[in-house]
């Protein structure tokens, strides 16, 4: 792998672009055997081969993509990246994965653009101003930068927004600085590519269709439409199709699956500094560096492998968004998509074994799984290596959910008095 | 928005519906018999299928029943609704 | 000026005047921005994305990728990135061009296009990598952004408004061409409600440049015009087709009431497609300048606006209509220069009247390099080598002020496939066409391929396209055939990859002119057809949308639904503050002359304390639960026994999710052996209802028992302090005082006015709870306070209910419990019947994780220095360096009755650990050391509720 530099840039521009050779290998059909199967190439799964190759000896390892890599989830997102997460455990993950995204771009030798513009969570309500200045308290004793604004100074830091609006002005809110944006794309790229010079294979339009085992219960190896790949050990990393992955060994999973929409406007001159998010009206919108603003929609009510979801989703948002930022009432919607969110009971991933000897997964992201990608990818391979948890990804075992030890994120900001 | 068929009221607009989970998941009648993991096989594990799913669907801004449907969860058609305690009708070919 | 001295549907005795970039012209009614522009020979209109090239008109319709301009109506209607093909002139139009700096002559940002050799496909992320961690959002990206969006977004807010209506129809019929109207007319013959919608302003479609078609038309349109059952809706778009045939469409009003636009929402039976065909642009090495047009489009410019784009045309076709177009343009006086064929044969028939017209064509050829700067000049003609490219070493400059291309067509088949219909590749006609369909539709006319004559295949035109310069496939995001080759080069296979890498079809024409080019050239890279390669999927929208059309009139006020309780006039009118509660607005307190909140909750709590205080809290949930199993049923749903409450008698009832966690909380009194009046907290009341409903519907059908809201019908007053009975007592009949303890129920009157009165207390005061009809609230509310005044009766809010609440240490589903929280945790174990086998949540009861006896637990929280509030959400932790969360401040006051600030939190093994000290982390200084303390900071024993 040649390095990107802004010299080799002016190099090729010289020559007519003639060396830029192919970011990454993609053999059309998969060895007879390897020691580490990756199932979803992914931002996570690509990720995870990353790391595995790059910081554990385990040996041959494939990533199996049944479309194209970064063509699900990690292609259909609204790029936000934050660790502000009320749970310690929550946020060590996800702050984790925020120090790694720091660094991911050199790490990478790949522009993943992470633009650290801030994240500001808005507060509508006594109960929500009481909810996310305990997010503060929390975050700061972890060690996680979160700060509280009043209304004055949320508009100082967003001035489209209206702090006045009539049916939920804003309170306040919480700012999370290193928090930001990325390019999502790039991001499943530019793992690919660093995955493959350290000799990972990717296999892309192949689909897994079985997993076998031995009489022990263990897994020997996978159906794909390329053909029987043997496999020491599997990861499944499939997002919203994990439980139909998983119930090829038998393992049922505590998942649903919904669609998730989310839209952009046609681009414009910068406008929009940061990221904002607010809960209590439904609105997630960000400026790509493009200029389109990006704008995340709420999920559907009922389950579904559709990735379309309905008119009024969008609506909705929109609405929201025109409240917070009535100048945009004339922007135009330009381009809509639909992305299958996987999601536990509690809103919090599973990264650990199966009850299957061999047999991994890390699934469960529901509508924040971007965020975490670098860091999600780091513990897992580390879990699948030692086939033990990470301790980062102890506490986000399967197990839980019988113990009852739930990392409820969506608890806290529950009923209203 | 789906155009949902409620067995009682007949089809409406999906605003006035809500969506209630995977049908045919009785409670244990006992459930101090149950192991942990029997119980929270219960509680959270989930078929969550693609293709022909069985799910709970309740007509709250209309009629308020709750009632079973059959939809495809790759094309979201609907092939039946029923009501609850009727037997459930066999996914088309 | 080149408009045309007569022809065209345009209304010269309605000149129209308008301004871009702050000259002014002349247009026509019927005109559009774009005919307007060119007819007084303005053919620079924009600038690109990236390169700044300058950019004329390609189009006549909504595919345009390059004349964008800005709008600006007057203040807050200003709006960006309008294509200028569907703008109806109309007086006093302001339009401005975009992306240029200091002006669209002379844009430096232009510099860019001389490092478009470093600057091709996905550079960025080749490079911006230093120095430092963050020199890209330090350092590159501001520049960046800089650079790119394309035209300012609106500054103030719009005023205009936004409608949304829903409708069925029998049939919808979507495109008003030929085709489209011809559908309509057949769908209303037979008698059902027919919509026809088409994105322009004046219906026809193709035959609005067909002058011998005009006068049927006209009949046509009266015809469905006179028709009642027909609707027909101009510059409507349908952009969204979903499920059920769901189609979503949007209309542009611009009434003078400042209706702009109105999002229609249709279920119908059947919906036709006629949505046509867009023509193909041809990739060669300059086929951005202005000057170069798509030729249909110059041919509509000429038949229906009377305009001619150029004098002196040449044209590059490579499908048949490109002569209509050369001939239609030769008709309205243009000079043809030359007419290149790109096949190696014209047809017979086109070549002979090109000859009659003394047209000369030379086929096989494509055009080597374009001339001009702002608008072409000239072109360099070359006869096409093996591969398809042009040969420059045998070119011949040919001079022209207007270039049409006619590269063939491409169905419209978005909506087709937005409904999941599935295409085909006609290799025949060379395009994809709807196949099976999932939804009842019918694809007609051009969309269909109906009337559809084959050409140049898409991937001839193509051919050796990625060896010519600056031949632009996006020509909105500047995407050349070299950046889709330097893609497919680079590894990207997919087409989704391709567009992804080189943003190819993700401008604002959503890839209408790019995407079928793009196909052509990866194929071309990869050695595979067309179908292969496969298509990106159809996004909607068709065109883009204003998000105001989709909020429509969910703004201001009506953003969401406001419910107020039956007093809340009159808490208005005494200048009460107010705090939303999910959609309820409830009055949090009522200051006086001079007072903060602070001081008028201070006055509010003493006056409860002391006297008596009034309290409207007519929000909370109610549920009337009655038949002859109401008690069993309330007995499997909370976690309190019921069967053996006794009539006229209160409980506080408990209920868990199964997982085990509080979900609710609030009395329920048994006013009859089959009859209870269930309270819910305010934000909990729908939820709680719907999972009640579950259980009787699903679980427990067998039960006779039925549930009914009641959260609207009943304003509930709640009197609490020591003088309540006082000010009560006179104005109650039928009740039996002496028979009235604490946690009573009887129905009685209350002035006058059929009431439930509740003996309960969230105070810790002696407390009633009057429940009368809501529409009686008002007046029953005007007597208690006459009756009251005696007595120092004072209204107060929900901050001091708040305060009072905890005082006496009782939890707030929702402030003390947060979803993690159960019985025990709350320390309301004592609620449970004992003797009950099961109830839901009990069994999750068990489970290992909620037996740790380190879970955090409510205790109560004082200030070591006595006067130090901590904040609510501050973690509790157990020495000043620890970075380990025990717990957290779920509330905490200023305590008047107390003298000091008061805390209520969960803290890890609470209950073992009343005397110690914690700290209560603060964001603005070092932690606060808080004693732990039980949770009841006054009356423990009861004495005062029960006085």
């Amino acid at each position: 792998m040649s390095g990107f530099s802004a010299v080799r840039l002016l190099r090729e521009a010289l020559r007519g672009q003639t060396g830029w050779g192919q970011q990454w290998r993609s053999p059309d059909q998969p060895q007879a055997a390897y020691d580490v199967v990756i199932i979803g190439g992914g931002g996570h799964g690509l990720a995870t081969a990353y790391y595995l190759a790059k910081g554990h000896r385990v040996g041959r390892i494939a990533v199996l993509e049944k479309g194209w890599i970064g063509g699900g989830n990690t292609g259909r997102n609204t790029t936000i990246i934050r660790s502000n997460y009320l749970f310690p455990e929550s946020a060590a993950l996800y702050d984790h994965a925020v120090q790694l995204w720091e660094g991911l771009s050199q790490e990478l030798n790949y522009n993943v653009m992470f633009s650290p513009r801030g994240v500001l969570m808005l507060a509508h309500n006594v109960h929500d101003e009481q909810s996310f200045r305990r997010h503060v308290h929390a975050n700061r004793l972890a060690g996680v930068d979160n700060e509280w604004l009043d209304a004055e100074a949320c508009r100082a830091f967003c001035p489209p927004l209206d702090i006045h609006q009539r049916r939920y002005p804003v309170l306040g809110g919480a700012l999370q600085r290193r928090g930001g944006v990325a390019r999502h794309d790039a991001v499943a790229w530019g793992y690919a590519r660093a995955a493959s010079a350290l000799g990972v294979d990717i296999i892309q339009n192949c689909e897994v269709t079985g997993i076998t085992r031995a009489n022990d219960g263990a897994v020997t190896g996978l159906s794909t439409s390329k053909g029987q790949i043997r496999a020491g050990k599997v990861g499944v990393v499939a997002a919203g199709s994990t439980s139909l992955v998983m119930a090829m060994a038998g393992v049922r999973m505590p998942l649903e699956s919904f669609p998730l929409q989310a839209l952009v406007s046609e681009p414009v001159k910068p406008v929009f500094p940061c990221v904002v998010m607010s809960n209590t009206v439904h609105a997630y919108i960000s400026q790509s560096d493009k200029g389109e603003l990006v704008i995340g929609a709420g999920t559907d009510q009922y389950p579904s492998y559709s990735q379309a979801g309905g008119v009024h989703i969008l609506s909705h948002t929109l609405e929201a968004i025109c409240e917070l930022f009535p100048m945009f009432r004339r922007m135009r919607m330009l381009r809509s998509w639909g992305g299958i969110v996987d999601t536990t009971s509690d809103r919090s991933p599973i990264i650990g074994l199966t009850p299957v000897p061999g047999l991994f997964v890390n699934c469960g992201w529901g509508t924040g799984g971007f965020k975490a990608t670098p860091g999600s990818g780091h513990v897992f391979a580390a879990t699948i290596a030692r086939a033990e948890p990470h301790p980062i990804a102890a506490p986000f075992s399967l197990g839980r959910f019988t113990t009852g030890r739930l990392i409820d994120e969506a608890a806290a900001a529950a009923v209203a008095h | 928005m789906l155009l949902i068929h409620c067995p009682w009221c007949g089809e409406r607009a999906e605003l006035e519906f809500r969506h209630c989970g995977e049908a045919h998941l009785a409670r244990p009648t006992n459930p101090a018999t149950l192991t942990d993991a029997e119980w929270a096989e219960y509680l959270a594990f989930r078929d969550n299928h693609r293709g022909w799913v069985r799910e709970r669907w309740r007509h709250v801004h209309g009629c308020g029943r709750f009632f079973n449907a059959l939809r495809h969860t790759l094309t979201d058609r609907f092939a039946a609704s029923y009501k609850t305690g009727e037997a459930w009708p066999e996914p088309p070919a | 000026m080149t408009r045309l001295v007569s022809g065209g549907r345009i209304d010269r005795t309605r000149p129209l005047r308008f301004s871009f970039d702050g000259r002014g012209y002349t247009g026509f009614a019927g005109d559009t921005l774009a005919s307007a522009l060119l007819a007084n020979g303005v053919h620079l209109v924009g600038r690109s994305f990236k390169y700044h090239r300058p950019r004329g008109i390609l189009s006549a319709g909504v595919e345009e990728p390059n004349a964008l301009v800005e709008i600006d109506r007057g203040a807050g209607r200003r709006e960006p990135n309008v294509r200028a093909t569907v703008v109806p002139l109309v007086e006093g139009l302001v339009a401005r061009s975009q992306n240029r700096w200091p002006s669209l002559r002379f844009d430096l940002a232009a510099v860019n296009g001389l490092a478009s050799a470093i600057l091709g496909a996905g550079f960025y992320y080749k490079t911006f990598l230093g120095p430092g961690r963050d020199a890209w959002h330090k350092r590159w990206e501001p520049l960046i952004r800089r650079m790119a969006g394309l035209g300012r977004a609106p500054e103030a807010p719009d005023p205009d408004r936004y409608a949304n209506r829903y409708t069925h129809a029998e049939v919808l019929v979507v495109g008003a061409g030929p085709a489209g109207i011809a559908a309509a007319l057949q769908a209303a013959a037979s008698g059902g409600r027919v919509m026809l919608c088409d994105e322009q302003a004046e219906m026809g479609g193709s035959l609005l440049a067909e002058p011998v078609a005009w006068p049927q038309l006209a009949a046509d349109l009266a015809t469905l015009r006179a028709n009642p059952r027909v609707t027909l809706l101009p510059r409507t778009t349908a952009f969204s087709y979903g499920l059920q045939n769901f189609v979503a469409l949007t209309q542009v009003v611009e009434a003078a009431g400042g209706l702009r636009e109105r999002l229609w929402q249709v279920r119908a039976g059947r919906v036709v497609l006629a949505t046509g065909a867009l023509e193909r642009p041809i990739p060669f090495s300059g086929n951005d300048r202005p000057g170069v047009m798509l030729a249909d489009a110059a041919r509509h410019y000429a038949r229906r606006w009377g305009v001619l784009p150029g004098r002196n045309v040449a044209a590059l076709v490579a499908h048949d209509t490109g002569y209509a177009a050369a001939f239609a343009l030769q008709d309205a006086g243009a000079a043809i220069a030359t007419v290149l064929d790109m096949r190696a044969t014209a047809p017979d028939d086109l070549l002979a009247e090109a000859a009659q017209r003394g047209i000369r064509v030379l086929p096989g050829h494509g055009i080597a390099a374009t001339r001009g700067r702002q608008r072409i000049t000239g072109l360099l003609a070359a006869p096409r080598g093996a591969d398809g490219a042009p040969d420059a070493t045998r070119a011949t400059p040919i001079a022209c002020d207007l270039l049409l291309m006619a590269g063939g067509w491409t169905p419209s088949v978005h909506l087709f496939s937005q409904a999941r219909g599935q295409l085909r590749w006609d290799a025949g006609l060379d395009a994809f066409l709807p196949d099976a369909a999932r939804e009842a539709v019918t694809c007609v006319g051009a969309c269909a391929g109906e009337g559809l004559t084959p050409g140049l295949p898409v991937t001839q035109l193509a051919a050796g396209s990625a060896r010519a310069r600056k031949a632009f496939v996006d020509q909105q995001n500047d995407v050349t055939t070299r950046d889709i080759a330097l893609a497919v080069q680079e590894g990207f296979r997919s087409i989704e990859h391709v567009k992804r890498y080189t943003t190819n079809g993700m401008a604002t024409d959503q890839g209408k002119t790019s995407n079928m080019l793009g196909l052509a050239v990866v194929a071309g890279e990869l050695g595979r057809s067309v179908p292969e390669v496969g298509l990106t999927t159809f996004r909607a929208p068709y065109t883009p949308i204003s998000f105001g059309a989709f909020a429509g009139r969910h703004r201001g006020l009506l953003f969401d639904p406001i419910r107020s309780a039956p007093l809340h006039e009159w808490a208005t009118q005494q200048g009460a503050v107010f705090e939303p509660v999910g959609q309820w607005q409830r009055a949090r307190y009522f200051p006086q002359a001079g007072e903060d909140m602070h001081a008028a909750v201070t006055r509010e709590c003493l006056a409860v304390r002391n006297a008596v205080g009034i309290f409207d809290a007519s929000t909370l949930g109610k549920i009337e639960v009655t038949g002859p199993d109401a008690a069993l049923f309330l007995e499997r749903c909370y976690v309190n026994a019921w069967q053996k409450l006794g009539i006229g008698r209160c409980r506080y009832g408990l209920l868990l999710r199964e997982d085990g966690f509080i979900l609710d909380d609030g009395v329920v009194g048994r006013i009859a052996a089959d009859r209870f009046h269930v309270t819910t907290t305010t934000g909990g009341a729908a939820r709680v209802l719907h999972m009640l409903e579950d259980y009787r519907q699903t679980e427990f059908p067998e039960l006779r028992v039925w549930l009914t809201s009641t959260t609207e019908h009943w304003g509930v007053i709640a009197l609490q302090g020591p003088r309540a009975r006082d000010v009560l007592a006179p104005l109650v009949e039928g009740l039996d005082w002496t028979a009235f303890p604490h946690m009573a129920v009887a129905e009685c009157r209350v002035a006058g006015v059929a009431a439930r009165l509740f003996r309960v207390s969230f105070s810790g005061e002696l407390g009633f709870e009057v429940n009368i009809p809501a529409s009686q609230a008002p007046a029953v509310w005007q007597a208690l306070l006459h009756a009251g005044a005696a007595h120092g009766i004072t209204p107060y809010g929900t901050e001091a209910m708040h305060v009072l609440r905890a005082e006496k240490g009782f939890i707030i589903v929702g402030q003390e419990t947060d979803g993690t929280v159960t019985p025990d945790d709350a320390g309301l174990t004592w609620l449970i019947g004992k003797a009950k086998p099961d109830f839901i949540g009990k069994r999750s009861l068990s489970r290992p994780e909620m037996q740790r006896a380190d879970r955090r637990q409510l205790v109560g929280l004082v200030p070591r220095d006595g006067t130090t509030l901590p904040d609510e959400g501050a973690q509790l932790i157990a020495s000043a360096g620890s970075r380990v969360a025990e717990g957290h401040v779920t509330s905490a006051y200023r305590s008047a009755a107390l003298g000091h600030p008061i805390a209520l939190g969960l803290l890890a093994s609470g209950r073992a650990r009343l005397g110690e000290t914690v700290l209560a982390t603060s964001l603005t200084g070092p932690p606060i050391p808080l004693e732990v303390v039980a949770p009841v900071f006054l009356d423990p024993k009861g004495d005062r509720l029960r006085g």
